[in-house]
């Protein structure tokens, strides 16, 4: 078994509206970054976990994602997976 | 009756639920820490508003897997009567127990307020002591109370008399003026297909007194107390 890191992003829905992405939009503005156009706000989460492989560790994180790191009824995500000596650094 | 009210690490709505449960004549509440999985024998639960697991990730998502849970899912489930308060509602739509989800509110903006509400439905044991159409004067505290569910499921939820609130006016008018936090058709609380189960974001425990401002929710508990007792006669 190795130990592997997980990358996992979350993000709202491109259909539902994220407040935090409006309000951080307003803030670049404000400050004159008049060319930003949309920002969205999500969540990234790094999480480190034994697997006897790259298949294994990348299937329990999607589980993860399922069960609880993402509501999938407004959010999705992403998980990636880096090499396992990457984790031991 | 027993009405067991489930404290979560976090939970701050609790011990006001039990103030009001003990003025309800007919009512033993009795709190349930959230490792527990003994339920006490309650009629009823109630899920308070609060901060369950400091709301990380999203407003009951961990709650959700704490272990008192899985039998709140199974009381649920078997028709039995669950509210579930402002982070009680999050809680219980993270655990699919209502549907929808609760966003952050439109304008940002943590809502503190007395609001009006109106009744949809009262098939609910929880508001079957409220006329339809019956305007209610209710305390808001949220910041994660933007109510959403995709047009599919709201069509199958306004079917099936699900929605059982909405944001309005102290006359009952519905409009975006009286929307404070950018809810999906003004929705202010669901139940599930059977109705035993209710979500609300307002805080029916902190509008039960004249004195604080509104007794409006108190119809809430009684109505519980009526369905029960109405039940067993």
């Amino acid at each position: 078994m190795s130990v592997w890191l997980g990358r996992v992003t979350v993000v709202l829905k491109a259909s539902v509206n994220d407040p935090q992405g409006l309000a951080v939009l307003d803030g670049l503005h404000a400050m004159g970054y008049s060319e930003v156009e949309q920002v969205r706000v999500g969540k990234h989460i790094d999480v480190r976990l034994g697997a006897d492989n790259f298949e294994q560790a990348e299937q329990r994180l999607h589980h993860m994602c399922e069960a609880l790191l993402a509501n999938t009824l407004i959010e999705s995500y992403t998980v990636e997976v880096g090499a396992p000596e990457e984790a031991a650094r | 009756m027993k009405v067991g009210v489930v404290t979560f690490p976090g939970s701050n709505g609790d011990m006001d639920c039990i103030h009001v449960l003990e003025q309800i004549p007919g009512c033993e509440p009795e709190l349930i820490w959230h490792k527990s999985t003994d339920l006490r024998s309650a009629d009823a639960l109630v899920l308070p508003g609060g901060f369950a697991h400091g709301d990380y990730l999203r407003g009951g998502a961990i709650a959700r897997f704490s272990p008192v849970m899985r039998e709140v899912e199974r009381f649920a489930g078997a028709g039995r009567p669950v509210l579930g308060i402002c982070n009680g509602f999050q809680v219980l739509t993270e655990a699919g127990l209502l549907p929808g989800a609760l966003l952050r509110n439109q304008h940002i903006l943590f809502r503190c307020a007395w609001v009006h509400v109106r009744v949809e439905s009262n098939a609910s044991p929880w508001l079957a002591g409220a006329q339809s159409g019956q305007v209610l004067k209710v305390a808001v505290a949220h910041g994660q109370g933007n109510y959403y569910a995709d047009q599919d499921t709201l069509r199958g939820m306004h079917a099936r008399g699900q929605v059982a609130l909405r944001y309005s006016d102290a006359t009952g008018r519905i409009s975006d003026d009286s929307n404070h936090n950018g809810s999906v058709l003004s929705i202010a609380g669901v139940t599930n297909e059977t109705g035993n189960v209710l979500g609300m974001m307002p805080h029916p425990e902190r509008s039960a007194d004249p004195l604080l401002g509104s007794a409006d929710g108190r119809v809430v508990f009684e109505s519980l107390v009526h369905s029960l007792v109405g039940a067993a006669s």
